[in-house]
């Protein structure tokens, strides 16, 4: 448990209370710590506030995969692209999915040309498009991690429940425990502990990432989104190290538990199963960290119902993009030789460049704030 | 991006949806994801459009508060604003 009483009251961004959490990190630790947030929302936190540089340099953070767009393989774009290029059809996703450009082109200029492509705000609203469109086929592109799987179960659900035969899902969802261990499991990954993702755990509580911290010997903190939150959770971890414990803690207690939301976790286990293989831009083939629609489905199923136009041919990034290095921690944004020239948020050559949430795209918006991060 | 800015329940309609304020903006959620009651003055964790799990009143109350100066904070142009993109994790 950690010493420092956080005073509530004063707020998760009280100047003091951040310099005091930097000073106490600064007394402690002693050697070099690479720390992987996983979460994108992570990322942007410690980009944004700057958290580097108020940080010792002893502390090193190392941007891991989650970030369910970047980590989205070109053929599932191009899968999306020819759902959304069928006649008669609406294809509807989610966040900075449209602007992914796929083997040959993206949604947002599919859209440009015509096609009915909507980004919605919530997977919600899906259901309500494919009721107002009864003689259009709805397609949804679901991508997400744990967090959002158990929504599309709810989509699924009640699609079955309100009779909607118009309506089918291009299930993209990814597991979290199955990619850090594609990435610890190599045993070239330069990673010491491990922030968790908050949002994840909320639905699965924190009890999945007790075997990383037990098989790597790697502390795993699962902290909330403030900087405060942040910056004691990285204190955590330090004191982890030093007494050379590797455990799983929760700093984000006011909204996560061991066991999470067992309703959203009913759910997912009704409606989805695991696949045996998915290829994770960036990373490659990751057994069983992917979910599809069980065979009782099938007829809501995308995929199965028009396997025929399907595009099936896997494609890799440009050979020059070193984004799987980055997500081991053995490569910094800035070692990359096409980072901020070739390959720029607006032309994404690798998947960390793709998102706002990507680490190559946080360091070319803040990377001015973060030259100490240059140092891999 | 995730925010975990918690929200108040305004409304309960009958198809399990509750009208909910974020910081003074109000948007509806659907409560199929919550397995326990929820009650108009409770606070609740939102995610596109789904509440994800209940909060207690004192934490939500601190979080706000927090997210308040962050707000303030961006006023004041101590932190630059962003694109307002959220992505779907």
């Amino acid at each position: 448990m950690s010493e420092v009483e956080v005073d509530l009251i004063e707020g998760f961004r009280n100047p003091e209370h951040m310099k005091a959490l930097a000073a106490l990190i600064k007394k402690e630790c002693t050697s070099k710590i690479n720390i992987m947030e996983v979460c994108g929302g992570h990322t942007h936190t410690i980009m944004k506030f700057g958290l580097s540089q108020i940080l010792p340099d002893f502390i090193e953070f190392v941007h891991g995969p989650g970030c369910p767009v970047c980590i989205m393989p070109k053929e599932r774009i191009d899968h999306a692209i020819a759902l959304a290029s069928m006649p008669n059809t609406i294809l509807a996703t989610l966040g900075d999915m449209i602007r992914v450009p796929g083997s040959k082109t993206s949604l947002q200029k599919l859209r440009a040309e015509g096609k009915d492509i909507r980004s919605l705000y919530s997977p919600l609203d899906v259901i309500k498009i494919a009721k107002e469109n009864p003689d259009k086929n709805v397609v949804f592109f679901a991508i997400g991690f744990e967090t959002t799987t158990p929504m599309s179960a709810v989509l699924v659900q009640q699609a079955i429940e309100q009779n909607l035969s118009n309506i089918f899902f291009h299930i993209n969802h990814v597991t979290v425990p199955e990619a850090v261990d594609a990435i610890m499991s190599g045993g070239d990954a330069k990673i010491d502990a491990f922030l968790g993702p908050s949002h994840v755990s909320v639905i699965t509580g924190f009890k999945i990432y007790e075997p990383i911290a037990e098989t790597y010997h790697t502390p795993v903190v699962v902290s909330g989104f403030e900087p405060t939150d942040v910056m004691e959770s990285v204190l955590r971890i330090v004191r982890q190290m030093n007494e050379g414990k590797s455990v799983v803690e929760n700093e984000y207690a006011r909204a996560v538990s061991r066991e999470g939301n067992l309703k959203a976790q009913e759910l997912v286990d009704t409606y989805f199963e695991q696949r045996e293989h998915f290829r994770w831009r960036g990373i490659g083939d990751i057994p069983m960290s992917a979910l599809k629609l069980r065979p009782k489905f099938s007829a809501f199923d995308a995929e199965i119902v028009f396997d025929e136009i399907l595009p099936k041919t896997e494609l890799n990034d440009h050979k020059m993009c070193i984004c799987g290095d980055i997500l081991k921690g053995k490569a910094k944004p800035f070692d990359c030789k096409v980072f901020g020239k070739a390959c720029t948020p607006s032309n994404p050559m690798g998947s960390c460049m793709v998102s706002s949430e990507g680490a190559c795209a946080a360091y070319f918006k803040y990377g001015k704030l973060n030259l100490k991060g240059a140092k891999a | 991006m995730c925010l975990s800015i918690p929200s108040r329940v305004v409304e309960i309609d009958e198809n399990n949806y509750a009208t909910v304020d974020t910081m003074g903006v109000k948007r509806k959620v659907t409560l199929d994801l919550i397995a326990e009651e929820v009650n108009v003055g409770d606070y609740v964790l939102i995610h596109v459009g789904f509440a994800m799990n209940k909060i207690s009143k004192e934490h939500a109350e601190d979080s706000i508060a927090a997210y308040n100066e962050i707000a303030e904070a961006m006023r004041d142009g101590e932190i630059s604003d962003e694109e307002g993109n959220s992505n779907y994790v």
